[in-house]
């Protein structure tokens, strides 16, 4: 079972005539997604991978019928792009897209509450039910199909907790990226919820790293709503003050919130056991199974 | 992106928002010359991009000539914070009655700008947030509407302006919100707003931060960036493109992925090393860009082991063995032992194209880091 996504999800692809577009597009096919279209303006007509492609989001859902989309556009078109997907009552836009100016997100933020679409990202691998979908880059064959959720907001720490699950036989529900930039749209607590209303999800992993507050929000959420155990791991323990480590999100202000430190005390003060090493967490997860 | 104060002075005069007269120098006579037009007293002003120039010495008031001589000699040249200050602002002191504080800037929490006042200005802004949080009035905008003008009145009355200058701070304000909003900027902040006895308002300091990955709507603002790299390293990171952080340590680090570098980087510490740097090549990098990294950390001398650790998604493990292999097999001897963990994307096809005969292998990312602390052991 899964969370957001499975084998029935219909899928557009926003940028599909892009290199990064069509590469992933035929990845995600070959995973088994069901891509339905393709949405680049001009492109009206073209096939790509024997996808139809349309003009706008609004044509290529009324004709195929698609409930989820992927966002491959260039950061500067990425904001309107967003916009296109949530004015067409999609499930689900997943935005892959880095750059995107923080004030774009800050007005795709204020629509995205006046809208049932739900978004993932930007700067996010995306969302995989293993077995079922991908919608995103993330590199399938890790996955594999099991009980656990998880949700991250780094992509490539997400493939190596997936990694050191999978090695030892522990497979996933459901994992979501959700990105590391200042303004995103499902968080933390959105995921975790998710997760806590599946049957299906016997535990979950949770991946935060260093800035802004949302882990020490979402360890609140823990304590107070979840009866499905949660194993943390939180990145840039060693990271100076002040310094900004790739991530928009990831910088230490140095007043003592946002901290490693923080984010792991309050998960730990909320019952959530945090490993040193993404080996630990998967020891934390075998512990909860 | 940081502006100098005299850059972000410029587009806030520009946009309506008074500022006292003032001019960039470079060297005593210049220091001078600008002091004797504006007319004493003047302030000298180190333009660095650090804060707290004032504790630091980086700003002195000048009453005449001789004074500001000596500032100029004292603050030209120095070392503040690690950047070495070549130009000074020289500017026309206010007889101010009041301080005033006010900024915009991004909540991330609630994804809103929000617009700020405080009266409690001329002093460490932060340390009056953590101290005393209802000294500052907020006041959120709706991103989709902009500022409204009552928002404006709201927050300067909320913050216990006094009413002979509240509709002249709230137009500040509106001006301040207008403009960062224009300029996608990150902050847009005046601390202090002096407010003189004629109650007249003036900025006497300017903060703007803009965001980078707007900078490509924002072209004039771009040609201002300045190199602000604290070496040669961080230059060349710059030069490269690379996120690139130089830490203390000894254990040279690449990978890609933020979260997976800073993993490492834990690692490391975990393992009883020290990490020298976070290097991350950023998703999707082909061959050059590999070479570029390992060019990178090992022109860093305190570096005496490197671990390179891929967890290939968009990226791939085969353009990575490719760079990896370039960029050893060009050296006629290399330097230092380097441990390579390949996984994720064509990881398969890159081990079966990595020259084994020049680096270590590992297969888990416990075991790269304890084999790349252990090198570095041995090296010391």
């Amino acid at each position: 079972m899964s969370i957001l996504v499975d084998d029935d999800t219909r899928v557009v692809v926003q940028g599909i005539t892009g290199g990064e577009g069509r590469f992933h597009t035929e990845q995600m096919m070959e995973y088994g997604t069901n891509v339905v279209a393709g949405a680049v303006p001009g492109k009206g007509g073209q096939e790509v991978e024997d996808v139809p492609v349309y003009d706008t989001v609004h044509e290529a859902v009324a004709e195929e019928d698609a409930d989820a989309s992927v966002i491959f556009v260039p950061p500067a078109f990425a904001g309107d792009a967003i916009f296109e997907a949530l004015d067409t009552d999609l499930d689900l836009a997943v935005a892959i897209t880095e750059g995107v100016p923080t004030q774009d997100m800050s007005k795709v933020y204020k629509r995205l509450s006046e809208t049932d679409t739900r978004l993932l990202g930007p700067n996010c691998p995306g969302i995989i039910t293993p077995g079922e979908a991908k919608l995103g880059i993330l590199p399938g064959n890790i996955f594999e199909a099991g009980n656990v959720g998880l949700v991250s907001r780094s992509g490539t720490l997400t493939y190596q907790v997936v990694d050191n699950l999978t090695q030892r036989g522990i497979g996933q529900t459901t994992a979501i990226g959700i990105g590391g930039d200042p303004i995103i749209g499902t968080d933390f607590i959105d995921a975790l919820s998710l997760f806590e209303d599946d049957p299906d999800t016997d535990a979950v992993v949770m991946c935060g790293e260093i800035g802004g507050e949302d882990e020490e929000e979402a360890a609140a959420f823990i304590a107070e709503n979840m009866d499905t155990p949660v194993a943390g791991f939180i990145a840039g323990r060693t990271a100076p003050p002040g310094k900004r480590m790739g991530h928009a999100g990831a910088i230490v202000s140095g007043s003592g919130t946002g901290t490693a430190e923080s984010k792991i005390n309050a998960l730990n003060d909320a019952g959530v056991p945090v490993g040193d090493t993404p080996e630990e967490v998967a020891d934390n997860i075998e512990d909860f199974l | 992106m940081r502006l100098h104060e005299y850059q972000a002075k410029e587009v806030f005069s520009d946009a309506g928002i008074p500022t006292p007269d003032s001019a960039l120098a470079e060297s005593v006579d210049e220091v001078v010359e600008a002091a004797e037009d504006i007319g004493y007293p003047v302030a000298v002003k180190a333009q660095v991009h650090v804060g707290g120039r004032g504790k630091a010495g980086g700003i002195k008031l000048a009453e005449n000539r001789d004074e500001a001589e000596e500032a100029a000699e004292s603050i030209i040249g120095m070392d503040l914070k690690g950047y070495t200050v070549e130009q000074v602002l020289v500017e026309g002191a206010v007889d101010f009655v009041n301080e005033l504080y006010v900024g915009v800037t991004m909540d991330r929490g609630e994804g809103k700008p929000v617009a700020m006042v405080s009266t409690k200005g001329g002093v460490d802004i932060e340390a009056v947030a953590e101290e005393d949080p209802d000294a500052i009035a907020r006041e959120h905008i709706d991103p989709a509407f902009g500022m409204h003008p009552y928002q404006a009145r709201k927050a300067v009355y909320d913050a216990g302006v006094d009413s002979d200058i509240a509709m002249d701070v709230a137009s500040v304000l509106t001006t301040l919100y207008d403009l960062w909003d224009d300029k996608d900027a990150s902050d847009a902040e005046i601390n202090p707003l002096m407010v003189t006895s004629d109650d007249e308002i003036v900025a006497a300091d300017a903060v703007l931060n803009i965001d980078g990955d707007a900078l490509f709507r924002h072209p004039d603002l771009a040609e201002m960036e300045e190199d602000s790299y604290e070496d040669d390293l961080e230059r060349k990171a710059g030069e490269y493109g690379f996120d690139y952080v130089r830490l203390d340590g000894n254990v040279g680090i690449i990978g890609n992925g933020a979260g997976l570098v800073m993993t490492t980087l834990d690692l490391v510490d975990y393992y009883g090393g020290e990490p020298a740097n976070f290097l991350d090549i950023g998703g999707g990098a082909k061959a050059e860009r590999v070479t570029n990294a390992l060019d990178m950390v090992f022109s860093d001398e305190n570096v005496d082991s490197v671990v390179f650790n891929i967890f290939g998604g968009i990226t791939r493990g085969d353009e990575v063995a490719k760079g990896i292999n370039e960029a050893l097999e060009s050296l006629d001897e290399i330097p230092k032992p380097v441990v390579v963990r390949l996984a994720g994307t064509n990881a398969e096809e890159g081990m079966e194209i990595l020259n084994t005969d020049l680096v270590q292998v590992e297969a888990t990312l416990e075991d790269a880091v304890q084999r790349a602390v252990e090198n570095a052991e041995e090296e010391q």
